[in-house]
């Protein structure tokens, strides 16, 4: 009997510290909202470091930029931008769990990652969650749509053209401004980007009356591409086209110079890295093109603006991955701005419906997939310099 | 059959490679029957030093190798030492995942002090040339690699042959116990063994540093794994055959690529190495003898 009423009073005590805690623990919450009422915090989830870190770094610099400047005059609805930069290691298990954490932190939408295998990666958690994810250089179809239902996805977003669209440019390009006639695809193919670059280039050629005569790949991480650059030179082929990330392509380039291939070769924004020329070398590289998003070289007074503030802030040229993640960030605020208020579903709705907004990196409308309708540009490697070629609008 | 002779040679610079690495998998395997997975990270740290031997120091790349070698050796015994020798008594799988986690200490160590990127390798440390002999392309490059592998896979069989550390490293694999009795330090044995497999790791990345221009913290992680390959294909512990399965390994990629389809290079190179478990697991080199408990 004094055993259980002594059990009784510990109970008792013991219910009486929980409330305490609890107590506590409600006050701190509160704390937190107060604060949270006076900025609204954004995610971002970019690749610091691995493999594509360069693309990472620099669209978070892009899109810190771009926040400073909203911050510096006045914010969005009053308040102030708070960005939460997180590293997401050109992983996409990472992207998804750097995500999850994010989603903690009570962000209104996520910028990043830059990569489409990361980017879906990330996916599932920004759905499940309800929370806009906006990608700056996420390419492949497949990013905002669901390849099995068909089905947009109501919380994905992105600033860039997609696939098929720098696979369909640069076949145009090939063979209208190259009269190229023969082509041989050499391309990644362990990645999404890869292969989807490939698919629409083929397509588009093929339509445009030429003849893909081989199809190679390589896959991430190779260094050795001699065995099968020795078989395409003995194809002579009139145009090379080469998807895939700059670690894999520069070395790439520089095998097939070595080994005599004078043929022009192409690719997409994957090749838009300083390592390019340092790697393959200014010779190597000459009669090489690439498709992209934009070009600091152009004289639009909207683009020499951004050049500036970039260089003045950041010591470096700011590249397409820049210019589209500062892009990412002025659609977000664009959406903040017509949708009234920090709510992440309502910014969504509101994103979707956004038309002729003027980026820098052109002017885009969001379609019914998610994908902003908007130009894109050739470049050209001209004795290690990147210089614009023409530019195609859709 | 121009052609195949290009193809020829880029196999073969490839497999002198993967047979450097392949040698200190397999000299570290039939001492201490350890597979060594922290190899291939050697190979990146050798290549770093020799990176950084060539622009900061600004040495020739000769130098540079020798330099890089003997700094891998001293890394080879100093993990060997701290890492592996507290747990030569304990079981053989506790000393693997130690391999695996020295392999992953010196990934994430080195991407610590140095970043993530990618880095190039000077291009005045090499000159590159082509020789063009009748249509065959045939770079400096590739000749600095073939002959500086085949000189280093010279001196270690003479190391081995002739010398009394050889000799001494041939009875430890053989049998240690006994070796002791014999009155050679088995330590000592083993430190050299440490020695010599990381500074040819050393060597061949210097090489892979000269031939594909970059380097980065990551990159021994896929010459690490097909070198061991090559070291299973010419049967582990046996030095000749890890010679001969480098070659083979880089052949039978370049061959795959040059006249299959580069799709399927790694396919069929992995496929070759579970053939070669199934029909003949000793290796090629191997002789068939009941594994020792």
């Amino acid at each position: 009997m004094k055993k259980s009423s002594k059990r009784v009073a510990m109970l008792v005590l013991m219910v009486f510290m929980l409330a305490i805690v609890a107590g506590c623990g409600g006050g701190g919450t509160g704390d937190k909202t107060t604060e949270q009422a006076e900025k609204i915090n954004v995610g971002v989830n970019v690749e610091l470091s691995g493999g594509v870190a360069s693309y990472g770094t620099n669209a978070r610099d892009g899109a810190i930029l771009a926040i400073e400047e909203i911050n510096q005059a006045g914010g969005v609805l009053g308040k102030q931008l708070n960005p939460i930069e997180r590293d997401c290691k050109s992983v996409a298990d990472e992207a998804m769990s750097v995500s999850a954490a994010l989603v903690g932190e009570k962000i209104v939408a996520q910028i990043g990652p830059l990569t489409s295998g990361n980017v879906a990666g990330s996916t599932p958690v920004m759905m499940d969650n309800k929370i806009p994810l906006i990608a700056p250089a996420a390419t492949a179809a497949n990013v905002t749509v669901d390849d099995k239902t068909g089905a947009t996805r109501d919380y994905i977003f992105r600033v860039c053209f997609i696939d098929p669209f720098q696979g369909t440019l640069m076949a145009q390009f090939a063979a209208d401004n190259l009269k190229a006639k023969k082509a041989v695809i050499y391309g990644d193919t362990s990645s999404d980007y890869g292969k989807g670059l490939a698919e629409y280039f083929k397509k588009t050629f093929v339509e445009k009356g030429g003849e893909v005569i081989a199809e190679e790949g390589f896959v991430k991480d190779d260094r050795d591409f001699r065995a099968a650059l020795t078989k395409i030179k003995g194809l002579n082929p009139d145009f090379i086209y080469i998807p895939g990330y700059y670690q894999e392509v520069a070395p790439l380039i520089k095998q097939a110079r070595e080994l005599g291939i004078t043929a022009p070769m192409g690719g997409g924004d994957g090749w838009d890295s300083p390592d390019m020329v340092s790697v393959a070398g200014a010779a190597a590289l000459n009669n090489t093109f690439f498709t992209n998003h934009y070009s600091s070289q152009d004289k639009d007074p909207k683009i020499v603006k951004f050049v500036e503030a970039f260089k003045a802030k950041y010591n470096k040229e700011p590249d397409a991955f820049a210019a589209l993640g500062y892009d990412a960030v002025q659609l977000m605020v664009q959406g903040l701005k017509d949708a009234g208020e920090a709510d992440p579903v309502k910014l969504a709705a509101a994103i979707a419906q956004i038309k002729d907004f003027e980026g820098i990196t052109g002017k885009m409308s969001i379609d019914e997939q998610h994908n902003p309708v908007k130009a894109g540009v050739v470049i050209e490697f001209k004795d290690g310099a990147q210089i614009m070629n023409t530019r195609i609008q859709p | 059959m121009l052609e195949f002779i290009q193809q020829m040679v880029n196999g073969l610079s490839l497999g002198a490679i993967y047979a450097l690495i392949a040698l200190g998998y397999t000299m570290v395997y039939g001492i201490i029957k350890l597979i060594n997975f922290a190899h291939g990270d050697i190979m990146m740290v050798g290549a770093f030093v020799g990176y950084f031997s060539l622009t900061l120091l600004g040495t020739n790349i000769i130098v540079a190798m020798v330099f890089s070698m003997l700094v891998c050796a001293i890394l080879g015994v100093l993990i060997e030492k701290i890492a592996y020798r507290p747990l030569r008594n304990s079981t053989r799988i506790a000393a693997l995942i130690t391999a695996i986690g020295v392999s992953l200490f010196l990934e994430y160590a080195t991407i610590f002090i140095l970043g993530p990127a990618q880095r190039v390798f000077p291009e005045a440390a090499f000159k590159v040339k082509a020789y063009n002999i009748a249509g065959l392309s045939v770079l400096n490059k590739d000749v600095f690699v073939i002959i500086s592998a085949v000189v280093l896979m010279l001196i270690l069989q003479y190391i081995i042959k002739w010398t009394k550390t050889g000799k001494a490293m041939r009875a430890v694999s053989l049998d240690q116990e006994a070796a002791v009795l014999m009155g050679i330090s088995v330590d000592k044995t083993i430190s050299i063994t440490f020695a010599i497999g990381s500074a040819l790791a050393a060597a061949a990345g210097v090489m892979y540093g000269v031939y594909y221009s970059t380097v980065n913290p990551l990159m021994g992680i896929i010459p690490g794994l097909k070198a061991f390959v090559a070291a299973v294909l010419g049967g582990i512990g046996i030095i000749p055959g890890a010679m001969a399965g480098g070659f083979i390994m880089g052949l039978l990629e370049t061959m795959v690529s040059g006249y299959g389809n580069s799709l399927y290079r790694d396919a069929v190179a992995f496929g070759v190495l579970i053939l070669i478990l199934l029909i003949k697991p000793t290796g090629l080199f191997g002789k068939d003898s009941g594994e020792k408990v």
